[in-house]
């Protein structure tokens, strides 16, 4: 199995930090991981993107062009990264915010609306976590358990509190996306 | 390569015979920390006498075992040819850097740079200020003759206005050359410096204080509270193009009225009682 | 024993490393995209030893470890390009006075302030020179995460056993990149250093660090001595990755990130029935060049992948001597190719 991912938004949308879960998370279950950030010089506000690699194998290179899955969390990131997708592949998108989504009838497109889910959740933070739930539940690369105990490794202590919440969040994701067609 | 280097071969000028000592009664030696070699500086240049007292004062406190000196590139760019003790040659203007490194990494050891205004005061600036404004636990001396010596006569940081140089041949004009720093009035004022004094060695009186200053800057290192500075006034014979006698003249009549001798910057009292019983335990 | 495996970025993997590997001092100063070795450094050193020091240059920083590593203790400090390139002078001085200490570069976009996104553009001023004079370096260039602390084990390892400064030259991307690091390194022994300024004990000759040999002759024999170690690095210390050589009949030739992104082209080419290999340089000094050689009597035509406009070409060439044709395809300032777009360039290469 190796699974190519590309994770995009705006900085702030917690889109690094979904990559870099899912990554963890593939650690703990004993695979490979690659997790390459595009940086800019700016801290918040910019685009943000990460590429996440998950295989078996050995991966040779960080850097590749095309995707199995887009996770896309902001109208440019769609425009972008939309026709990367490889034939037969995914988009799990953020349908509050995102308007257009690609008209690809070749690759699978789902539209959650996270972001209105969070907000009815009362947390605007786990938007991201949602989506990755929605994710996880079309192609489950890894296991809810191994997410949770990932950010039981990433958060500091002082936040295992929110180790609920999150896995609420992914439960709600994974809710979702069954509730929704692909379009 | 260090260890092989041993054999060092005399500036053109030195003198090369044993003087013939016979009928004369000894009363000045050089000290146990100097080695056998001749030095190059030129006869009634201040830093023969500057390592002379330095020398003095590492005997006298014992250190010559323990202590680690940094050499810059300037005149005194072979002083470790001279003193004998490990020493460390530095890049022209990072002596305080590499002092730096040493005394983090030997804490135990006593660390001295010996500088050049060149070095210290111009291209070495942001060296000099940042090791003393982090209070780094060493002993800094600091030569200031006005021109940059080894490579001829050039301007330095300290050049004193209307000085004439190889390279300000019509006199240092401040408006676009900027004036002369005053370094120790400079440091001082950084919350580093622990002691800053300026001092001078073209008299014996002088030479006497001067050599007190610095046994002082050095003892000071074992409270580790800051940096140690002492600033000494001296002459330049072959670049200012004059005889060793009219330097001295220069030097009380103009250097010092910009460059005032004296102490900028004292330690506390408590700071000196603390050395005074860390003292106290050496001796038991 | 449970392993310690992380998932780590690059730089955080280096620095971890670096305080397994028993550095005494870093010193430092903050450029992206490095400042994640800093950052960690200055968290975790305080309660696990050794001095980190935040200078106020990468000049400052180059000398504080030439003080440090005269003085006997394992140090070194890291930049990005601009800053390496302020280093330089200390970097000749560090040479020529022979201190063992690890310089890290993470290659960002050039030349100038260029722009923060990775690039092999320092590969010259890394193997040829840099600074002043005759000198050379031992260069390592990591791929992975791994490789990042893996090199830091080598490069202390191999800095002290020569006496010479060790560069390990990374790149943004794998410097900014997480993968699985597994830390199950041999702890690095102390090695004697009698040469090192410890203060001139009773019985024992006195140190002096210097890389001042005013006269020609002493210089002269100072840099034939440099060159007989560095002769002896060559015959001893060359280091390089292979794939699919066996049977290639085109060979790319890539070291770091750039070999990374060639090892998937390779196996696109094999998926599209071309006899394609992977030569990746592990030690860009010494280099390769008597099995790159060896290779081009079989091989038809080599190509080198670089993020720049053509540096390690030269040695490639070199290396070939004219037996076959030698070309290069690399992108610039900061742009990195897909697998898939250095395919289609070796391809074009391989039907010129």
């Amino acid at each position: 199995m190796t699974e190519e991912i590309i994770i995009a938004g705006f900085g702030g949308q917690g889109v690094l930090s979904m990559g870099q879960t899912l990554g963890y998370a593939s650690m703990v279950e004993g695979k490979s991981v690659t997790w390459m950030p595009s940086y800019g010089p700016e801290m918040r506000g910019g685009t943000a993107n990460c590429i996440t690699i998950l295989s078996d194998e050995e991966i040779s290179s960080p850097i590749i062009s095309v995707f199995d899955t887009g996770i896309i969390l902001n109208q440019p990131s769609m425009d972008k990264f939309g026709p990367k997708v490889k034939k037969g592949g995914l988009i799990v998108y953020e349908s509050t915010t995102i308007l257009h989504a690609s008209d690809r009838k070749d690759i699978e497109i789902y539209a959650i609306p996270a972001a209105e889910a969070a907000n009815q959740m009362k947390n605007t933070k786990i938007a991201n976590m949602i989506l990755l739930g929605a994710y996880l539940e079309r192609k489950p690369v890894v296991g809810i358990d191994s997410i949770i105990e990932a950010l039981k490794k990433v958060l500091p202590e002082r936040y295992h509190h929110l180790l609920e919440l999150n896995r609420n969040a992914l439960l709600k994701g994974q809710e979702l996306i069954r509730s929704v067609s692909k379009n | 390569m260090s260890e092989e280097k041993e054999k060092i071969v005399e500036a053109p000028g030195c003198l090369t015979a044993e003087p013939d000592l016979e009928g004369y009664e000894l009363v000045y030696e050089k000290p146990d920390t100097f080695t056998d070699v001749r030095m190059h500086y030129c006869p009634g240049c201040g830093h023969s006498t500057a390592h002379k007292i330095l020398g003095e004062v590492i005997q006298e406190l014992g250190i010559q075992n323990n202590i680690i000196g940094v050499a810059p590139v300037g005149c005194s760019v072979f002083a470790y040819d001279y003193l004998d003790i490990d020493w460390q040659e530095a890049a022209h203007g990072r002596a305080t850097a590499v002092a730096t490194g040493i005394k983090r990494v030997r804490p135990d050891n006593y660390v001295f740079t010996y500088q050049g205004d060149g070095d210290l005061a111009a291209i070495g600036t942001a060296e000099t200020i940042h090791c003393i404004n982090r209070g780094e636990n060493v002993t800094i001396i600091f030569i200031n003759n006005g021109v940059y010596g080894m490579t001829s006569g050039q301007m330095a940081p300290t050049s004193l206005a209307g000085m004439k140089t190889t390279t300000s041949p019509y006199g240092r004009d401040i408006k676009t050359m900027g004036s002369p720093i005053k370094v120790s009035e400079l440091i001082a004022n950084l919350p580093g410096a622990f002691y800053v004094t300026r001092q001078a060695v073209h008299s014996a009186n002088y030479a006497r204080k001067a050599k007190k200053a610095i046994m002082n800057g050095l003892r000071y290192q074992k409270l580790g509270l800051g940096t140690s500075f002492i600033e000494i006034v001296t002459n330049c014979p072959s670049n200012w193009k004059m005889t060793p006698l009219q330097t001295i003249d220069f030097i009380n009549n103009e250097m010092l009225h910009y460059y005032p001798l004296g102490d900028v910057k004292l330690p506390s009292k408590e700071a000196l009682d603390a050395l005074a019983e860390i003292e106290k335990g050496e001796k038991k | 024993m449970e392993q310690d495996i992380r998932l780590m970025k690059g730089n955080e993997a280096m620095a971890e490393a670096a305080i397994q590997a028993g550095i005494d001092a870093y010193f430092g100063y903050p450029i992206t995209p490095q400042s994640e070795v800093p950052e960690y450094l200055s968290r975790e050193m305080p309660s696990r030893g050794g001095v980190f020091l935040q200078a106020e240059s990468e000049v400052a920083s180059i000398n504080m470890v030439y003080g440090a590593a005269g003085a006997g203790a394992r140090v070194m400090t890291s930049s990005s390009s601009p800053g390496y390139s302020l280093m330089q002078e200390g970097v000749s001085y560090i040479a020529c006075a022979q201190l063992p200490c690890l310089l890290v570069n993470v290659n960002r976009g050039g030349p100038g302030l260029g722009t923060i996104q990775p690039s092999q553009g320092d590969y010259f001023q890394a193997t040829k020179g840099g600074g002043h004079g005759d000198y050379r370096l031992i260069v390592l260039a990591p791929s992975s995460v791994q490789e990042m602390a893996d090199f830091v084990f080598l490069g202390f390892e191999l800095a002290e056993k020569y006496r010479t400064p060790v560069l390990m030259l990374s790149d943004g991307a794998i410097g900014q990149m997480m993968e699985k690091v597994v830390f199950n390194h041999k702890p690095l022994p102390k090695t004697e250093k009698p040469w090192a300024t410890t203060g001139k004990k009773e019985g024992k000759h006195r140190s002096i660090i210097t890389s001042l040999f005013i006269q020609p002759e002493v210089m002269e024999k100072v840099n034939i001595e440099l060159n007989k170690k560095y002769a002896e690095i060559s015959k001893n210390e060359v280091r390089l990755e292979e794939i699919h050589t066996e049977d290639a009949e085109y060979i790319i030739v890539a070291y770091g990130l750039s070999a990374r992104i060639s090892h998937k082209t390779v196996e696109l080419a094999r998926a599209k029935g071309i006899k394609a290999g992977l030569v990746r340089p592990i030690t860009l000094y010494p280099y390769p060049y008597d099995r790159i050689g060896e290779l081009a009597n079989k091989a038809k035509k080599m190509m080198t992948m670089e993020l720049n406009a053509g540096q390690m070409v030269e040695d490639v060439r070199l290396a070939v001597n004219g037996k076959i044709p030698v070309g290069h395809y690399g992108r610039l300032g900061g742009i990195i190719p897909s697998p898939e777009e250095v395919l289609e360039n070796f391809e074009k290469f391989i039907k010129e």
